[in-house]
């Protein structure tokens, strides 16, 4: 079947899809977009977290033909759909960079798009308010501390009452 | 020349060796740019499917692929029977089949493969192969795999450990025996023994097994893969699929951690045969389910102790038994057991010590490397004796510990003299130091409840109801590097030239980058040897020597040391231009302690002689390649287990308060702390997201991990992330981190490797703080409610 | 495979009807896991995402009528008020993605004994809003868990909604699993006191090869507190009442041995949370409406 979407801003579409495949076959091997990670495909790990209508959600959960016509966000569009410039990160980009929140990497695509998400809702989350907006991906590599240091200095860099992109 | 302003601003170069420098690969891994093995893809490319087998133990009376390869879209499909020349590989011993041999020895061992033009094709056809399998008696545990008349899952065996072993069902088994311990039993005060378990552990790295083999004009295959050891990886394929190692190209693509889980041969052999089959590109890449039986893991355990002191608590012996269940093929198994003798008595002064230590053939779940291997399951056991020793004396457990500690110039139950700082005491002393968290911090202002401060979290099991704390400590020792002898080296190639007036530098190595940030360390290495803050890495292939394993806490060290003494000789080759061609200008030139710093050549004294770039352009690149070895080891002797075996020893001990709902059986860990001696931190930030990491893993598998196998029929029971659980952010609590920098002379910038060690203590910190809590004794990890509950 | 999308209710039921043996997808939080993992390949997937009305909730008189594929994210911030047990149920759910997309009805499709919002829809009290070509009937929802994944529909039927009880009274819910998020019941048990018939219901999950009602604990405890006037006087509960009300609430569980604990943690565990929710619950009740519960 064919499915027409809308991912990062772009209309896009893909043919002969299987009925089966869910929206992170979709992306991954179809659109070009390996961004978002596949590392449990049974909703448990958060790496491919994306924004689908502007909510997060696991696209291995997500069957292909479920998105058709619906506006999807990944890790590849934030800083564009944040207005930034091409080659450009976003606060919350930057802090895991800088934090030392990234080690294999495999988790922080999905991470980035739920704590960016978490941010969007609460400018200045508590600590617990992080870790259960997060309790959803999982990383094997960092022990979370620098994860949380990494939202920590997204939201203190980003401040309360500015804007954020 | 002088007149270059540049010239006159000396100082040291950015980023270097010692600072927290960012990663060279952070940026494209928060914008997911960076392409992990899963990621790949090419033009025209197939994809690989495996058939397993849904029995542990079965011969397989026939296999008929007809079906299969009528399906639409597949383009082959392969069994044993395809298999072009060598049809069996291993890491230490050649035991592991390709493809089934006519019989299946464990769950989910591959029987054959597909390749077709989409995943789900591949899948419909493989579940069209018939396989009729007649299933065989099981060996499951020491009992089974010994006992008179128990099926030999590999007989004929001619390995190294073939002679020695008592059955053809162990591995390899490894003795280790000092002074007199019945004499000192004799002597003792107290005497505590103690039966301990370790179950299952999995390294649950996020990245899924996967590569794309790409076959090539000349007849050969370009395979782009996650590995640990591109090297070793490629010494098992090229006999599988009969060519000569140089038609095998790799290279190492984005990697989603390893932990020991990338050592063996997964899905390469197999994307090659199919690709060399087809003709055409075929990507293989694991689900979940199917990672479960994609890699080994931790061994399981059982473990029989005794510790004898004097009433004062000085240890007079140990004795120890250690029987690690391999499953069904070698893998990493007589490294694993050679770790659990040698450091079977833990980071203490023991003169009289009987260890022995083996690892069985079973139908289990093959078990390899992970992170500590050997080293964790003992340091469960001898830690959780120190405690019992220390309630049996009415003595204080740190006390205890910091008692029997062993330190620099102690003699290991090897033999082995240790040569270089092991501050054990002082680890402990500094992490019973640390702040305690506060209590309750469930309770918020009002006096309501905060139920992710609570065991259960949201699932508000508990407002505080049954909720008491426990503190617990522990401390570990672990073996850095290759041992036992093993030729344990790494390759180093760096290049300086000149791109648009500024010095670069590339570092070529095979090391395999798998999130460690060893590319990091490589950067900063370069950076301070060759005082140059542009250094570009080469990919990680096989177009340069070997680099060794990502294991053992080894790359930091030895790879790290290869590229440091690259850098070296680059730096003297560079000096020897800028004498030759300025020498007779500048009478300096000829003086010792000449430096590379910030982009120029400078004097002992700080005096700018050259500019780097100046001595680089229109000139050949000064090129260097080291093969850099650490100094030699010695194989443990096979009946007393004497020798130098291990090349660095790294300690940690962890400080771990929790809280335990003891009606239910919940347990929250408030807080782990650490202290780690790593010799130099060459990157602070990069060391302690190491130590963090390592404790993490370690709380996994004190309180929720465990591959659990049926012992009915050695089948596993939960191979996914609903049923395998790993540490979420609610489950990890902060980890304050206190990093020990006591130089090992031996040692590149004197660095200890740092991987490994949190992993250890961490386990038996947390087990002993709900003991604490509980006041039972618990003998198993992971500690389930059931054993909280006495249910 | 044929995946069918049907833009509204009446051609949603129209398709069942066709294909009785198709797959009702919304959130996809189960289905696709099956899909995934290569453990169903039905003939049908059918998408209800477009089906408006499903989304959707009204309050009608003492109900709450859910749309089936209301996320559970809604149930958590916007009907905490009037379903305060499922609410609770809903923030153990999976993780912040997983209650994005999935729904009670989903939850009421799958059946699954370990199902989150089970427990919390017995003790509140509710009816599945079954609804095919042929029209629509109301299930109490202890009668709609036939058995270990099986629901009472018949094969045409699809859920429209479910009208679940307003609260009138305090309600809990508590789940055991081995991890402190993300996981799935080792065992849970749901609680509402109903002052205004001055009855108490429950809901055990994960224990059974349903969810299940523990109706002798509920009798009993109806009537202990009825016997001693406690609904009027709101004095504490005496501690024998609680317990007997644990071990009844155990007694309620036919569970079974499997990868995630044993039978007999969680008869154990079943009748802790029994004691503790109706400490919580009646706590609640005592110091009156919106009242926060303090630390034990």
């Amino acid at each position: 079947m064919r499915v027409n979407l809308t991912v990062n801003g772009r209309a896009l579409h893909a043919d002969d899809v299987w009925e089966g495949e869910s929206l992170l076959y979709l992306l991954r091997e179809r659109l070009g977009l390996p961004g978002s990670k596949n590392a449990c495909e049974q909703g448990e790990c958060g790496s491919c977290t994306v924004r689908l209508d502007g909510v997060p959600v696991c696209a291995c959960l997500v069957a292909a033909g479920q998105a058709e016509g619906r506006d999807v966000v990944t890790v590849e569009g934030l800083a564009g759909r944040a207005g930034l410039p091409e080659g450009a990160l976003t606060p919350v980009q930057q802090a895991f960079a800088d934090a030392g929140a990234v080690q294999c990497g495999f988790c922080t695509p999905g991470l980035i798009v739920a704590a960016d998400d978490l941010l969007r809702r609460d400018p200045d989350p508590s600590d617990a308010d992080i870790r259960e907006a997060l309790a959803g991906n999982l990383c094997r590599c960092t022990g979370y501390e620098k994860i949380l240091d990494a939202v920590r200095l997204a939201a203190a860099r980003t401040g309360p009452g500015e804007d954020r992109p | 020349m002088t007149n270059d302003h540049r010239l006159r601003t000396g100082g040291r170069t950015r980023g270097g060796v010692g600072e927290s420098a960012p990663r060279p690969d952070g940026t494209l891994k928060v914008t997911g740019e960076f392409a992990y093995a899963s990621d790949l893809w090419h033009e025209d490319m197939l994809w690989g499917h495996t058939l397993r087998s849904p029995h542990a133990h079965a011969r397989i009376r026939a296999l008929d692929t007809t079906e299969a390869l009528a399906t639409p879209g597949v383009h082959a499909v392969m069994t044993y029977a395809d298999l072009p020349a060598a049809t069996h590989y291993g890491l230490e011993i050649e035991d592991t089949p390709v493809l089934a041999d006519g019989v299946v020895r464990c769950h989910g061992e591959p029987v054959a493969l597909v390749a077709a033009d989409h995943p789900e094709t591949a899948r419909r056809a493989a579940a069209r192969i018939r396989v009729a399998y007649e299933e065989l008696p099981l060996v499951t545990d020491e009992a089974t795999a010994t006992a008179p008349g128990a099926p030999v899952l590999h007989p004929g065996r001619t390995d190294a450990h073939a002679a020695h072993v008592p059955h053809p069902n162990v591995v390899h088994r490894q003795p280790v025996v000092r002074g007199d311990v019945t004499a000192a039993r004799a002597r003792a005060d107290v005497v505590v023994t103690g039966d301990y378990e370790v179950g299952m552990q999995d390294q649950a790295f996020l990245g899924p097994e996967s590569g794309l083999a790409v076959p090539a004009a000349d007849g050969g295959v370009d395979l782009y893969v996650a590995t640990q050891w591109l090297h070793a990886d490629l010494r098992q394929i090229a006999p599988v699929l009969g060519l000569p190692e140089d038609k095998i190209r790799m290279t190492l693509s984005g990697v989603g951690g390893a932990f020991g889980g990338r050592e063996d041969l997964s899905m390469q052999a197999h994307a090659c045969l199919l690709a060399l089959r087809t003709g055409r590109p075929v990507k293989m890449v694991y689900n979940r389910f199917e990672s479960f039986f994609g890699h080994v893991h931790r061994h399981p355990a059982r473990l029989h102790y005794e510790h004898g002191a004097t009433r004062d608590g000085d240890l007079l012996f140990v004795t120890a038994r250690i029987v690690l269940d391999g499953g069904a093929y070698a893998s990493s198994s007589p490294a694993v057991v050679g770790n659990a003798a040698s450091l079977a008595v833990g980071p203490y002064e023991v003169d009289n010590v009987d260890v022995e230590a083996l690892a069985l053939y079973t139908n289990n779940p093959p078990c390899g490397a992970m992170r500590g291997f050997g080293a964790v399951q003992a340091c469960f056991a001898y830690e959780a004796q120190m405690d019992k020793l220390a309630d049996a004396l009415g003595t204080d457990p740190v006390e205890l510990r910091r008692r029997n500690a062993m330190s620099q110039g102690s003699v290991m139950p090897t033999g082995q003299v240790v040569d270089a700082p092991a501050p054990v005491a002082e680890l402990l002393r500094r992490v019973k130091a640390l702040p305690m968290p506060p209590e309750r911090q469930w309770e918020t202002a009002g006096g309501a409840c905060d139920l992710r401060a609570l065991p259960g979290g949201l699932s508000n099991t508990t407002h505080g109801e049954d909720v008491v704390r426990g503190v617990g400590y522990a401390v570990g020792i672990k073996n850095v590097g290759f041992s036992e002898g093993f030729d344990d080296y790494s390759t180093a190639r760096v290049r300086l030239t000149a791109a648009g007036g500024e010095p670069v530098v590339t570092v070529h190595t095979a090391m395999a980058e798998v999130g460690q940030g060893g590319i990091t360390v490589h950067t900063q290495i370069a950076r301070t040897e060759l005082g140059v803050e542009r250094v570009v890495l080469h990919p990680a292939d096989t177009r340069v020597g070997s680099a060794g394993s990502t294991s053992a806490s080894r790359q930091t060290y030895v790879t790290g040391g290869a590229v440091k003494a690259a850098c070296e000789a680059v730096r003297e080759k560079a000096l020897a231009r800028g004498r030759a061609r300025f020498g007779a200008a500048h009478p300096a030139w000829a003086t010792a302690g000449l430096r590379l710093e910030d982009g120029k050549v400078v004097t002992d004294g700080g005096e700018v002689l050259a500019l780097l770039a100046d001595l680089l352009e229109d000139d050949e690149p000064v090129e260097a390649e080291v093969e850099w070895r650490h100094r030699p080891t010695e194989p443990f002797d096979l009946r007393t287990g004497q020798g130098f075996g291990h090349v660095q020893y790294s300690f940690a001990a962890h400080r771990a308060v929790v809280e335990v709902d003891t009606a239910l059986g919940l347990v929250k860990v408030v807080e782990l702390a650490c202290a780690q001696d790593v010799g130099k931190a060459l990157n602070p930030l990069a060391v302690t997201g190491q130590i963090q990491g390592g404790t993490a893993q370690g709380l996994g598998l004190a309180v929720m991990e465990e591959i659990v196998v049926d012992p009915a029929t050695a089948r596993v029971r939960n191979p996914s992330f609903t049923d395998y659980l790993i540490p979420t952010v609610l489950d990890t609590p902060a980890i304050p981190v206190d990093v020990l920098e006591l130089a090992d002379e031996h040692a590149p910038y004197g660095l200890r490797g740092a991987g490994e060690a949190p992993t250890l203590s961490s386990t038996p910190a947390i087990v002993a703080a709900i003991r604490r809590a509980s006041g039972l004794a618990l003998h198993r990890v992971p500690v389930r409610p059931e054993h909280l509950t006495g249910t | 495979m044929d995946f069918l999308r049907p833009a509204g209710w009446p051609e949603a039921l129209a398709a069942k009807a066709r294909h009785p043996a198709a797959v009702p997808l919304a959130g996809g939080t189960d289905v696709m896991v099956e899909i995934n993992f290569d453990h169903r390949r039905p003939e049908h997937l059918l998408d209800l995402g477009r089906v408006a009305e499903l989304h959707t909730w009204e309050t009608d008189g003492d109900h709450v009528r859910l749309g089936a594929a209301v996320p559970y994210a809604h149930v958590i911030d916007r009907l905490a008020a009037p379903l305060p047990g499922l609410a609770l149920a809903a923030r153990t759910v999976g993780s912040p993605q997983i209650r994005n997309r999935g729904s009670v009805g989903g939850n009421l499709g799958a059946a699954s004994p370990a199902g989150d919002s089970h427990p919390a829809l017995l003790a509140a009290g509710a009816d599945v809003e079954a609804a095919s070509v042929r029209g629509t009937r109301l299930i109490p929802v202890e009668e709609f868990y036939t058995g270990v994944k099986r629901n009472a529909l018949a094969p045409d039927e699809l859920i429209r909604a479910v009208r679940i009880r307003r609260a009138t009274g305090p309600q809990q819910f508590a789940k055991v699993g081995t991890r402190n998020a993300m996981v799935i019941a080792v065992c849970s048990f749901a609680l509402a006191l109903h002052p205004h018939d001055r009855t108490v219901r429950t809901g055990v999950g994960s224990a059974a090869p349903t969810p299940v009602r523990a109706r002798t604990a509920e009798d009993f405890l109806t009537a202990a507190l009825a016997q001693d006037g406690l609904w009027e006087t709101a004095r504490p509960l005496p501690p024998s009442v609680v317990r007997e009300f644990g071990q009844l609430a155990a007694g309620a569980c036919r569970p079974i041995d499997d990868v995630r604990g044993t039978a007999a943690y969680r008869r154990h565990a079943v009748a802790v949370l029994a004691r503790r929710t109706l400490g919580w619950a009646w706590d609640a009740y005592r110091a009156g409406e919106g009242r926060e519960a303090l630390c034990a």
